[in-house]
C-alpha cells in the first residue's frame, strides 16, 4: 500500500532525518540537564572543602599540623591550649563502634527475616514500622540516651557516669538500624525469585539460601546499606552532644564521657566564642579531619563494592 | 514530547519557587531582629513578648540564640538591630564593628550570679572560699586533687565530683578568670555541660559532687541542691547569693553583669528607639520572673540617658571584667 | 565412592536445618522486637509527660517567657513551610541526578568521583551544612535568614539520601525491562520516564521519606543560619498576596522550626518548660509519622504494580 501522504520518498526521509535530529538533540539536552543534577553533590562538596580549608589553613598557620596530628590532649579553649586530634576521633571511633555493633547486625538480620522469613502483611506493617525509628529527631533521641538510657544502664553498672558514650552509641545504633535494614531489604528483595527458587529446588532450607544464595546476590546492595549507616554514625552530632558529654579524652573506653568531633564542632559553633578566634577556627579543622576519615573508609568501601557487584 | 516536558516540570517548581523569592519583598522592613546568648535570652524573650503584646502587633520582634559570638558576628554586619552578650564585646569584635562602620550603646540590664552548689546531704561545707575554689578547680588541680581531704583537711577523704560550664560559654570564662584569676584557666577533668539543667542533674545525684552555674537554675531547684555562702578572700565573709546580695555588690566575685548592644543605626528608628526604652524600663520585672537579679531602678534611669544621648561605644576595654559594680561602670567613658 | 545415602541421617540433617531456620527465625522476631520496643518506649515515655500539656491554644500560641502561655504555633507552621521548600527542591534535584548515574553515565573516573562524592557527603555533619549555608546562601548570594536558605540548606543535606536509595531502586528494576522498551524504539529518556521511573517510584518514596523525616529533626544546621526561637507572628501565607511578589514573599520570612523549640525549652530551668518540650517532642514525632505514612501508603499502593 503506498501512503497517500507521501508519494515522495525522499520527502518522507527528510521528515524522518529531521524528527530524528530533534529527538536526538532532545535526548542530549536532557542528559546534560541530569548531569548537571548530578554535579550539584560535587558543587556541594566544593562548596564544603572551600569553606572548611578557608579558616583551616589560617589555623594551621597558628599551630603546627605535627602538633594537632600527635598532641593527646584537646583543650583549645583553655588558656594553655592543646591541640590533639586524635582526642576527639577517638570519641567519633568509638561512639561510631558501639553503635554499629548493634545497628549492622540488627539490620542484617531484621533485613533477612523481613525479605526471606516474614509473610508479606508482616513485612508490610513492620517495615514502615521499623522506619520510624531512623524518624524521630535527634534531639529528642539525645535526651533518651541521657534520661531514660543512662539511668537504666547504671542500674546494671552502677559506676556508669551519668555521660557516657556507650548510652549515646547504643541510642545512635537503635536511630541507624532502619538505614541499614529497609535499603538492604530492598537490595534482597530485588534478588530475582529464580534464583530463589533454584535454590529451593536443591533442597535448601530457608536460611540456607538466605545466607549462601540471597544475600550474596544482593551485596552490592547491602553493602551500599553499610556505607550510609556508617556514614551515618560517623556524621551524628546531636545524639552525642547531650548525652556524650564534652569531655574530651583521649580513650577508647565507651563507659566514659568523650567529646566527639562533631559535638564540639556544635559547642563551639553554637557558644559565645568571638568568631574569627583560634578558638572558632579549631571548629573548621575538626570539620576537615573528619571530612578526611570519612573519605578514607567511602574510598574503601566503593572499591570494596565494585569488586562484588553481581550482575544477574 | 510529553516526555521532555515532565523533566520540565519536575524542574519549574524549584526554579519557580527561587525566582519568586528574588523578587520578592524582604520581610525586614517593621520588624526588630535580635540574636545572641542563650543566657540573656529568658530575658529578651519576654521583654519582645510584652512589648509585642503592648504594641498589639504593630511592630514585630524577632529573637534568636545564636551565641554570644555568633550574634556578635551578625551584630557587625549589621544583620541583627540589637545583641544580647553573656560578656562584654572583645577586642576583635570591636575590631570588627569598627571596620563596619557599626556604632552602638552598651546597656548592662541585669545580674547573673554564678552559683557554686553541693549536694543537699553534703554537710561538711558550709561555705567556701574563694582560694579553697582555686584549689580545686586550677590546672594544677588535674590528676592530682582528687579528694576533699587534699583541699582541706577538715573534710571528708571522699572523692570529689566536679561539674562546670562547656569551655566555650561565657559562664566558664567568667568563673575561671575570677576563680583562678586567668580566663579559661581550668582542669579538664570534670563533668562539662552546656545545658545547665544537667548539671544539676548531676550534682544532685552524687552527695561528693561539687558544680557551678547560674543562679536561674539554681533558683529551680533549691530542693535537689545546696548553694554554697562564697567568701572572696580571707577572713571575709561568705556571702549566699540572693537578689539582695547581688544587687548590693556583695556576693563577690561571681556576679557578672549581662548586656545587651543596640546599634546606632537601628536607633534611628523609632520602632527600635522605642523597644530599647521598653527594654530598659521592663527589665526589673522580667528579670525576676525568669530569675535573674536587676539593677537599682537609678541605675535603669542612667541607662535610659546613654540611650538617650547615645552613650556609644563600649566601657570594658574589649576583655572579660571581674567584680564590677554597676555603679562605677556607668560613670566610665566608653570607647568604639 | 560414596557409599549409598542412609535415610535416617538424612531426616537428622533435614530435621538439623529446619531447627536452624526456626532459630533464625526466632532470631529475627526477636531483633525486630528490640527495635520496636526502644521505638515503643520512646513514644510512651513522651506521651506520658506530654499528652496532659496538649491542648488547641498549645497549638495556636506564641512561645512564650511564662510555660502555661507557651505554645508551638510558629514552629510547627514553620516547620511546614520548611519541609515544603525541601522536598521540592531535593526531590527533582535528587532523582535527576541518581538517573544520570544510573542509566547515562560512562563508568569513568569522573563518574567514580561523583559516586564516592555522594556517599562522602551522607556523613558530613548536619553543623558543617549550616556553616556552609551561612557562607553560600547567606553572605555570597545575600538570600537572607529565611525559609529559602532553610530549605536549600536541608535539602542540600537529604540529597546524598535519596540519590543514594534512588540508585538501588533504579538498580532493582530488571534489565529485561530496558531491553524490551528499547526493543520497541524507545529512547534512553523515554525508557526512564515511563518504564523505570514508575517502577522506582517506591524505592524512591523510601529514600524521600529517609530524608525528608531526617531533615524535618534538624537542629544544629537551622540554628546557624539564623533561625529564630522567639518569633510571635507567622510568615504570611504561602501563594496569596498579589502576584508575582506576594507569591513568593513567605520565602523570605524569619521563621522558626519544632526542634529549636524543644531544644530551648529543654535548657530552661523550670520544669514546667520541659514539660512542653515532652509535648512538642510528642507534636514533632507525630508529625514525623504523619509524613512517613503518607509515603508508605502511596509506597504500598504503588509497589503492587511491580510485575516480576
Amino acid at each position: 500500500m503506498v501512503d497517500q501522504r507521501s508519494d515522495d520518498p525522499s520527502a518522507a526521509l527528510a521528515r524522518y532525518a529531521r524528527a530524528r535530529k530533534k529527538r536526538i538533540l532532545r535526548e542530549r539536552i536532557i542528559e546534560g540537564v541530569l548531569f548537571l543534577a548530578a554535579c550539584v553533590s560535587v558543587l556541594t562538596t566544593v562548596g564544603i572543602v572551600y569553606v572548611l580549608l578557608k579558616e583551616s589553613l589560617v589555623f594551621f598557620t597558628k599551630v603546627p599540623i605535627w602538633e594537632f596530628l600527635t598532641d593527646t590532649e584537646w583543650t583549645p579553649l583553655f588558656a594553655e591550649p592543646r591541640f590533639g586530634i586524635w582526642v576527639l576521633m577517638s570519641g567519633t571511633i568509638t561512639s561510631s563502634l558501639v553503635a554499629l555493633s548493634i545497628a549492622i547486625p540488627l539490620g542484617t538480620i531484621i533485613a533477612i527475616y523481613l525479605s526471606e522469613f516474614a509473610g508479606h502483611r508482616t513485612r508490610e506493617t513492620l517495615k514502615p514500622i521499623l522506619e520510624l525509628l531512623s524518624g524521630v529527631p535527634t534531639i529528642i533521641y539525645g535526651y533518651f540516651a541521657l534520661l531514660f538510657v543512662t539511668p537504666l544502664l547504671q542500674r546494671i553498672y552502677p559506676e556508669l557516669p551519668g555521660f557516657n558514650v556507650l548510652s549515646a552509641g547504643l541510642v545512635m545504633g537503635l536511630m541507624i538500624i532502619p538505614y541499614v535494614s529497609s535499603l538492604s531489604e530492598d537490595a534482597m528483595r530485588a534478588v530475582p525469585m529464580s534464583l530463589r527458587e533454584g535454590s529451593y529446588a536443591m533442597g535448601a532450607t530457608k536460611l540456607q539460601t538466605a545466607l549462601f544464595v540471597v544475600f550474596p546476590a544482593a551485596l552490592s546492595g547491602v553493602a551500599s546499606a553499610y556505607i550510609l549507616g556508617i556514614s551515618r554514625a560517623v556524621g551524628e552530632t546531636m545524639i552525642l552532644a547531650v548525652a556524650a558529654g564534652m569531655q574530651p579524652s583521649l580513650s577508647f573506653n565507651p563507659l566514659e564521657p568523650a567529646a566527639t568531633i562533631t559535638s564540639y564542632i556544635v559547642q563551639v559553633a553554637l557558644g559565645d566564642l568571638p568568631h574569627g578566634s583560634i578558638g572558632y577556627q579549631t571548629i573548621f579543622a575538626a570539620g576537615l579531619s573528619l571530612l578526611v576519615l570519612t573519605l578514607c573508609f567511602n574510598l574503601a568501601g566503593h572499591w570494596l563494592r565494585r569488586r562484588f557487584r553481581e550482575a544477574y | 514530547m510529553s516526555s521532555a516536558f515532565s523533566l520540565a516540570r519536575a524542574f519549574s517548581l524549584p526554579l519557580a519557587l527561587l525566582l519568586g523569592a528574588a523578587v520578592a519583598p524582604p520581610i525586614q522592613a517593621q520588624v526588630i531582629r535580635i540574636d545572641g546568648s542563650s543566657t540573656v535570652y529568658p530575658v529578651t524573650e519576654g521583654v519582645a513578648e510584652d512589648f509585642q503584646k503592648a504594641q498589639k502587633g504593630r511592630i514585630k520582634v524577632t529573637v534568636g540564640i545564636s551565641g554570644t559570638g555568633g550574634g556578635f558576628r551578625r551584630f557587625c554586619r549589621g544583620e541583627v538591630d540589637i545583641q544580647s552578650a553573656s560578656r562584654p564585646i572583645e577586642e576583635k569584635e570591636m575590631a570588627g564593628c569598627r571596620a563596619a562602620g557599626i556604632a552602638y550603646v552598651e546597656l548592662p540590664i541585669a545580674f547573673d550570679a554564678i552559683t557554686v552548689v553541693v549536694h543537699p546531704r553534703n554537710n561538711w561545707l558550709k561555705s567556701i572560699t574563694v582560694d579553697e575554689l582555686k584549689a580545686i578547680w586550677a590546672p594544677e588541680a588535674q590528676g592530682k586533687i582528687n579528694r576533699w581531704r587534699q583541699v582541706n583537711p577538715a573534710w571528708p577523704d571522699a572523692p570529689i565530683k566536679l561539674f562546670g560550664a562547656g569551655a566555650d560559654s561565657g559562664t566558664f570564662d567568667y568563673f575561671t578568670e575570677a576563680i583562678v584569676g586567668r580566663s579559661r584557666a581550668s582542669r579538664g577533668d570534670f563533668t562539662a555541660s552546656e545545658d545547665d539543667n544537667v548539671l544539676v542533674q548531676g550534682v544532685a545525684q552524687d552527695v561528693n559532687a561539687l558544680g557551678y552555674f547560674g543562679f536561674a537554675y539554681y533558683a529551680e531547684n533549691q530542693r535537689r541542691v545546696k548553694a554554697l555562702p562564697v567568701s572572696p578572700g580571707a577572713g571575709q565573709p561568705a556571702v549566699l547569693p540572693t537578689e539582695q546580695t547581688v544587687m548590693a555588690g556583695t556576693y563577690q566575685p561571681l556576679s557578672r553583669p549581662i548586656l545587651i548592644y543596640v546599634s546606632a543605626k537601628a536607633l534611628a528608628r523609632p520602632e527600635v528607639r522605642q523597644f530599647a526604652q521598653y527594654y530598659i524600663e521592663n527589665t526589673a520585672r522580667i528579670a525576676r520572673e525568669v530569675k535573674y537579679i536587676p539593677l537599682e531602678t537609678a541605675q535603669y534611669k542612667v541607662l535610659l540617658e546613654h540611650l538617650a544621648q547615645p552613650k556609644l561605644g563600649t566601657v570594658f576595654g574589649g576583655h572579660n571584667e571581674v567584680g564590677v559594680k554597676i555603679d562605677e561602670v556607668l560613670r566610665r567613658p566608653a570607647k568604639l | 565412592m560414596s557409599r549409598p545415602l542412609d535415610p535416617a541421617e538424612v531426616r537428622a540433617l533435614i530435621r538439623r536445618h529446619r531447627r536452624w531456620d526456626l532459630m533464625f527465625g526466632i532470631l529475627g522476631l526477636i531483633s525486630l522486637a528490640i527495635g520496636i520496643l526502644t521505638l515503643l518506649t520512646l513514644f510512651i515515655d513522651m506521651a506520658i509527660t506530654g499528652i496532659p500539656r496538649l491542648s488547641a491554644e498549645f497549638f495556636t500560641s506564641f512561645p512564650s517567657r511564662r510555660a502555661s502561655q507557651a505554645g508551638i504555633l510558629s514552629a510547627w507552621v514553620g516547620s511546614i513551610l520548611v519541609m515544603m521548600v525541601t522536598a521540592i527542591v531535593a526531590v527533582p534535584l535528587g532523582i535527576a541526578g541518581a538517573v544520570y548515574l544510573e542509566e547515562y553515565a560512562r563508568r569513568n573516573w569522573l563518574t567514580d568521583v561523583i559516586e564516592i562524592n555522594i556517599t562522602n557527603l551522607a556523613g558530613v555533619p548536619s553543623i558543617i551544612y549550616g556553616l556552609l549555608a551561612l557562607g553560600l546562601f547567606i553572605y555570597t548570594f545575600g538570600l537572607g535568614q529565611s525559609i529559602l536558605t532553610a530549605g536549600l540548606t536541608l535539602a542540600l543535606l537529604i540529597l546524598p539520601i535519596v540519590i543514594t536509595t534512588t540508585r538501588e531502586a533504579l538498580r532493582s528494576i530488571p534489565q529485561y525491562i530496558r531491553e524490551g522498551a528499547y526493543a520497541c524504539g524507545a529512547s534512553r529518556w523515554q525508557v526512564i520516564r515511563h518504564h523505570l521511573l514508575p517502577y522506582g517510584t517506591p524505592g524512591i518514596l523510601t529514600g524521600v521519606i529517609i530524608g525528608l523525616s531526617r531533615a524535618i529533626g534538624e537542629t544544629a544546621p537551622i540554628i546557624t543560619i539564623g533561625a529564630l526561637t522567639f518569633i510571635a507572628f507567622l510568615p504570611p501565607v504561602p501563594f496569596t498576596g498579589e502576584p508575582p511578589a506576594g507569591l513568593f514573599d513567605w520565602l523570605n520570612s524569619p521563621f522558626t522550626v519544632m526542634p529549636i523549640q524543644i531544644f530551648n525549652w529543654t535548657s530552661r530551668p523550670d520544669p514546667a518548660f520541659h514539660q512542653n518540650a515532652a509535648a512538642a517532642s510528642f507534636v514533632l514525632v507525630f508529625m514525623t509519622l504523619g509524613m512517613n505514612a503518607l509515603a508508605i501508603w502511596l509506597r504500598y499502593r504503588l509497589r503492587k504494580n511491580i510485575a516480576w
